[in-house]
């Protein structure tokens, strides 16, 4: 069999990549400009860890008109208020209903003193109505032409065709296109403007500040416009274009709620629980890699450096490496997806070993026992990993955001059984989708890479370091 | 070949009985002290009292476990502000706190912290946040899944007859539950929302194991095509064995180091993940080797003689 020959330098290429990884990964990379923390890659401790691990924040709701709403209303508070937790990548969270008061209680993660994530503002938005109005002319008072999901079907971001600046794209409903095309048929050469109505969680029902108006944007009608789609321009940021499409696609409460009140709250799991979990982590991954190094010599050392690598990947992905994008509560659950991935890793590096100390038993030399070894272990590690795939992505779709892409692929099945968006599972089949990808690239791919380049190094090129005899 | 040849039917046997064992004596311990439930399944009473000062968490459970012989769990709040500190005692179960236990709660409090002036909050019935909902939704996702588990393996181990193999690869994911239903049953652990992780991984570490077993039958099949069924399980689990137990006992001894360590540090609460994902991980490497396979082989060999009559 002839197979082409992997260069020396490649195992140091690859460790070295992993090790930078792994380092990044971990430590992240910052700069302290005085007091300021700027942040150009995230590292472990920017992850939000769950309410049992960190703490978090507690929050009382009460309907704003009094105690009398319905069962099924409270029902649906929950699941709506559920499903924003989750589209801000809060996957951790816990919803008590009290049906006889009508409050709903609310906890999610948050450090104390933590400053870049503001817990106030995010139970007032858990909280808050926001509504798009169109209105005549430029003032708040004005008639108001079109409003709310009834007219105007969903919100998405946009990048203007001419400009090329950010912008939020509305789409109407059947309803909402007539009375836009009726109402600038007679509003032609005048101005309307866009606004984001939200109620305020902090006042009584009937109150007189109760809504808040935010100014969007002002456009001139030029002539009638009959279409179904506009745009809201106004300077955003991908970021805050975002922000807006999520508010006014952010659904509405069948009654508006008032804050009674904010709390910070101990960690479940007890206070040390996050420096006891990142010690037996640690001491339980440098098992791991004492064993298969023990039982594997050189193959395992491989397998620890590839597994050290689908680790760092795992966290990457979870502490949202880049700073731009979120980070993912990370909790128990979540946690439990990663020990499946790893162990997953794990197996995939022992097959490959067994195999090739079976290669060995048959007689074969050195670089003839790793290929094959790799080749026959290929389609057991390949199968195991989809089937652990396919697992991951039906709870992701199951149990997400239902506006989600994999969501959107089970729908058919999935509608049946009513909107049911649960973090914590979410949050599991996260983890475990990354950590089995971060598995096939680093337990598939980077070991094979970095056992055939090691082989050929000269000093270490003796089959008992592989699984072959001693004396071979 | 250096493996010694197992009789699978012999350990099927075994495996059986293991199984029987567990679920009679599970059933057992059900029937006599019932299913402990978390709040979150059960639904159930939150009290919570303001408090100025210092107290102990673990001080204020023993406490209160003098008054209420309940389960329950405390966590310490704070105002955003800083300014006022809670307690929030939360019971699981259905039925509810009596007005009277409430306030002989607050009698031993304010009896025992003098200094602390527990104040009576907020008293909150609360439903089960795992409502039906999301058991309905559950289930149709292990549908959903098993379906399409068995889809895929149905095409990848085709050869082999792979409907039917993976078909018997479920029902040894149910006995995997099973073990890890009855271990918390058993070790008296409260089920909580984790719980439903814990089953999740257990499942999908036993299927894996399960399908590399079923590779090297589908393997093996091409080496020697004339071995009867029986006679390639055989060799193909006796070939695998080695690898299934070494993953095991790499994966249970990372499992065993966090239960340790969470003791160690009195992180007791980590316990309800950590023991039933032990247990359930030893009956998925049990279950993969010598429930799966064999019950595939009894199938295939009805199978045939239902053939040839």
């Amino acid at each position: 069999m002839k197979s082409k020959r992997t260069g020396k330098p490649v195992f140091f290429v690859v460790l070295i990549l992993i090790l930078a990884l792994t380092f990044t990964a971990f430590f992240g990379i910052d700069n302290y400009y005085g007091d300021k923390r700027e942040i150009y890659l995230k590292g472990a401790e920017d992850i939000r860890w769950g309410i049992d691990i960190q703490g978090g924040v507690e929050a009382i709701f009460s309907p704003a008109k009094g105690s009398d709403v319905s069962d099924a209303d409270i029902e649906a508070v929950k699941e709506l208020v559920s499903l924003r937790l989750v589209e801000k990548n809060i996957t951790d969270n816990e919803i008590y209903c009290d049906t006889a008061s009508g409050q709903v209680i609310v906890r999610f993660p948050w450090k104390a003193g933590e400053s870049d994530f503001d817990a106030v503002a995010t139970v007032n938005e858990l909280a808050t109505d926001a509504m798009i109005v169109f209105r005549k002319g430029t003032e708040e008072t004005g008639d108001v032409i079109l409003q709310g999901s009834a007219d105007v079907k969903k919100a998405a971001v946009g990048i203007h065709p001419e400009t090329g600046e950010y912008i939020v794209e509305l789409t109407f409903t059947e309803q909402g296109r007539t009375k836009f095309a009726n109402a600038t048929a007679s509003l032609v050469n005048s101005q309307i403007s866009m606004w984001l109505d939200r109620n305020d969680p902090s006042k009584e029902e009937g109150d007189e500040d109760a809504v808040i108006h935010t100014f969007l944007s002002a456009p001139t009608v030029n002539e009638r416009i009959d279409s179904d789609s506009c745009y809201i321009e106004g300077s955003y940021t991908a970021e805050t274009a975002k922000e807006l499409a999520d508010q006014i696609n952010s659904g509405k409460l069948p009654f508006s709620l008032k804050i009674d009140n904010i709390q910070v709250v101990s960690p479940t799991l007890g206070s040390n629980a996050l420096e006891v979990m990142v010690y037996a982590g640690a001491i339980a991954f440098a098992i791991v890699c004492l064993i298969m190094i023990f039982r594997y010599r050189m193959n395992g050392f491989v397998a620890a450096i590839a597994l050290l690598g689908q680790l760092a990947g795992t966290i990457a992905c979870i502490s949202g490496f880049f700073s731009s994008v979120n980070s993912f509560t990370l909790t128990i659950p979540g946690i439990a997806g990663m020990i499946l991935s790893i162990g997953v890793g794990v197996d995939a590096n022992v097959i490959a070993a067994e195999r090739i100390r079976d290669e060995f038993k048959k007689g074969k030399t050195i670089d003839g026992a790793i290929d094959s070894g790799f080749k026959n272990s290929f389609s057991a590690i390949i199968d195991g990993n989809v089937t652990i795939v396919i697992v991951s992505l039906v709870l992701m779709g199951a149990f997400g955001s239902p506006d989600s892409f994999i969501a959107k692929i089970f729908s058919p099945v999935m509608s049946f059984f009513g909107t049911a968006v649960t973090g914590s599972i979410y949050s599991f089949g996260y983890t475990l989708l990354i950590g089995v990808i971060f598995n096939l690239i680093m337990g598939v791919f980077a070991s094979k890479l970095m056992l055939k380049s090691v082989s050929q190094l000269k000093f270490l090129r003796k089959p008992w370091l592989y699984g072959g005899k001693k004396n071979g | 070949m250096a493996n010694k040849i197992l009789d699978t039917r012999k350990l099927f046997k075994m495996a059986m009985i293991f199984y029987a064992a567990i679920l009679v004596i599970g059933i057992v311990m059900t029937v006599a002290f019932g299913v402990k439930l978390d709040i979150n399944f059960s639904g159930g009473t939150r009290l919570s009292y303001t408090y100025e000062g210092k107290v102990s968490l673990s001080d204020v459970e023993k406490t209160v476990k003098e008054v209420v012989d309940r389960d329950f769990t405390v966590s310490e709040n704070e105002s955003i502000a800083g300014d006022t500190k809670t307690i929030t005692i939360s019971f699981a179960g259905n039925e509810s706190l009596s007005t009277d236990s409430q306030i002989s709660i607050l009698d031993k409090l304010q009896e025992t912290y003098k200094d602390n002036k527990f104040e009576e909050g907020q008293i909150n019935a609360v439903a089960p946040t795992v409502a039906g909902a999301f058991l309905k939704k559950s289930l149709a996702a292990v549908a959903l899944t098993a379906i399409l588990v068995v889809i895929y393996v149905g095409i990848r181990f085709r050869k082999i007859g792979g409907v039917s193999a993976a078909l018997t690869a479920l029902c040894a994911l149910v006995l995997d539950i099973m073990v890890s239903f009855f271990v918390c049953v058993i070790f008296r652990l409260q089920l909580d929302s984790n719980y439903i992780a814990v089953v999740l991984t257990i499942l999908g570490y036993s299927l894996n194991d399960t399908i590399v077993i079923y590779d090297r039958v589908r393997e093996n099949r091409k080496y020697h095509p004339e071995l009867e069924t029986r006679e390639l399980v055989d060799l193909s689990i006796s070939t695998v064995k080695t690898r299934n137990i070494v993953t095991t006992v790499t994966t249970i001894s990372a499992v065993f180091v966090i239960i340790l360590v969470a003791e160690l540090f009195g992180l007791t609460t980590l316990r309800t993940f950590a023991i039933p994902m032990a247990f359930g991980l030893v009956s998925g490497c049990i279950s993969s080797l010598f429930v799966s396979g064999p019950l595939w082989v009894f199938w295939r060999e009805y199978r045939a003689k239902k053939e040839k009559k």
